[in-house]
């Protein structure tokens, strides 16, 4: 009995490439290195794919009415994008030793050159982040922008608002100051208040039943690894949701109707 | 091999892939039989498709779960790891009075420098308050609101908090503002006429002792359940 195999889908030749312009039937090094942009994303291209999908995301349809307020989550995610950058710079100085770290945070503030701007862009972006954050909640929600089908980016984005206050949080004891060293106490005596599971928590955030060495390494490894990279994903699926699903118009804008059904509108 | 065959063309569609009916009309789709899979024999109790797809499925979990499941206990191992008892000399049993508190500084964790150090406030027992004359009163600065230290203000006779306005009396008891129980405090003993400190202790508002709980949960009543004894700290 004979085995039918499809053919396999083999691509046909590729097209010769366009001819360069010729100057006097001849191609000058001048015409190659005009094409060698166009030659490097049309060879990405090929083997990704991504210019469709770039074009597609950059180029969508968006709803009549869009203005500077549909900004303000690009802007929120700059300012994390801002955190992240700033915070790799100031990891490679800051020591997250409890005899030490109080120290290195001086020295970056006062000794590394341009120290003060970039722990100063980490501590004031912080603020700027969840001020940023509490408005695109609030043109969303003003906006009716949480309605259906667009629920799940609205829990997704309320995930990722707690997850940048845990971000205050384990960010706030790193100084290792006084005031930090105490909001943590409190901090961490308040996440112990929830009945039940409280008490267990609170040990798991300082790593004991005191303030060890371990709570400021622990904070660290929060602030800096764990919560930025569930952040950074969370964002991505945020991100597509909103290429995919599309953005709202402003609720003042009513929709405009076919003619038949316009004349009936009363 | 004669169903086979059969499989090979989509079954309830015609020569040319035309939705036909079985008498060969075309009058829309009919219910599709089933496919039988390749491998198919009569009385089959799972696919070959089946478990390998189950068997994939299992072993990427045993994966996933041999990284996952050592990295949550690491992380977790402190809220079930017993810290050490210790006991800390805290001066000669006369530099203590049964009138008025005498300020010491312990050290409550040796990893941190001068963070894991504190202030514990120490009398002897006062027989008018029902205490015997011969134990030590160890109250920790630790306020039972949330965790900030308390100062003793010696002329008013109270503890008081910085925070939030907490206020003790000289037994620790809360006296107003929104700590929840009185304040904590450690065990003591005496050893060669000097007075040791052990590990800390809650106690609720009728000064029964507890095992250690973290500031801001109250013990008496329903309370003391809501928030049980942690696995790192040692039974009253």
């Amino acid at each position: 009995m004979a085995i039918r195999i499809p053919k396999p889908p083999l691509p046909g030749r590729r097209k010769p490439p366009p001819p360069a312009e010729r100057v006097n039937g001849e191609v000058t090094v001048k015409d190659q290195a005009a094409e060698v942009g166009a030659g490097l994303v049309g060879w990405v291209d090929e083997r990704t794919g991504v210019g469709g999908f770039t074009k597609g995301m950059l180029f969508r349809k968006v709803p009549k009415g869009t203005n500077w307020f549909y900004t303000l989550g690009s802007a929120t995610m700059f300012a994390f994008l801002s955190q992240a950058v700033t915070g790799v710079i100031l990891a490679m100085y800051y020591d997250p030793d409890p005899s030490r770290a109080y120290d290195s945070v001086q020295h970056i503030t006062n000794d590394v050159f341009l120290g003060n701007i970039v722990r100063g862009m980490h501590r004031w972006g912080a603020t700027v982040m969840i001020v940023l954050i509490f408005l695109h909640m609030g043109r969303v929600f003003f906006f009716g922008a949480y309605k259906y089908p667009r629920e799940l980016n609205w829990v997704i984005g309320v995930v990722l608002l707690v997850m940048t206050l845990m971000m205050g949080l384990t960010g706030y004891l790193l100084p290792f100051d006084q005031r930090s060293f105490w909001a943590t106490i409190v901090a961490v005596n308040l996440n112990g208040t929830a009945p039940v599971l409280g008490p267990y928590l609170a040990d798991f955030l300082r790593a004991g039943p005191e303030f060890g060495a371990t709570t400021l390494t622990r904070f660290y490894a929060m602030h800096m690894l764990l919560i930025p990279g569930l952040i950074a994903a969370l964002i991505a699926v945020h991100l597509y949701l909103v290429v995919k699903l599309g953005t709202t118009a402003p609720p003042w804008l009513k929709a405009k109707l076919p003619e038949p059904l316009e004349k009936e509108r009363v | 091999m004669a169903d086979r065959t059969e499989t090979e063309r989509r079954p309830g569609t015609g020569e040319n892939g035309a939705f036909t009916s079985r008498d060969g009309a075309p009058n829309g789709p009919q219910p599709l039989p089933k496919a039988k899979m390749p491998g198919y024999f009569e009385g089959e109790t799972i696919t070959r498709r089946a478990l390998f797809t189950g068997g994939a499925l299992a072993a990427g979990g045993i994966a996933g779960a041999a990284i996952a499941l050592p990295a949550i206990g690491f992380a977790l191992g402190p809220v079930f790891d017993k810290v050490e008892e210790v006991w800390q000399d805290a001066g000669a049993t006369t530099d203590f009075s049964a009138d008025d508190y005498t300020p010491k500084v312990l050290t409550l964790d040796t990893s941190v420098g001068e963070a894991g150090k504190t202030t514990v406030y120490i009398r002897k027992g006062n027989t008018s308050l029902g205490e015997r004359a011969d134990e030590f009163i160890a109250i920790s600065t630790r306020c039972a609101h949330l965790g900030c230290p308390v100062r003793w203000v010696g002329p008013a006779q109270r503890f008081v908090c910085p925070c939030h306005g907490g206020v003790y009396n000289a037994r620790g008891e809360v006296e107003g503002g929104p700590p929840v129980r009185p304040l904590d405090r450690f065990e003591t003993r005496v050893q060669n006429g000097t007075v040791q400190i052990g590990p800390r202790y809650s106690v609720n508002s009728k000064l029964e002792k507890f095992s250690a709980r973290d500031p801001g949960e109250p013990l008496d009543g329903v309370w003391q359940y809501l928030y049980p004894k942690r696995f790192s700290v040692p039974s009253a």
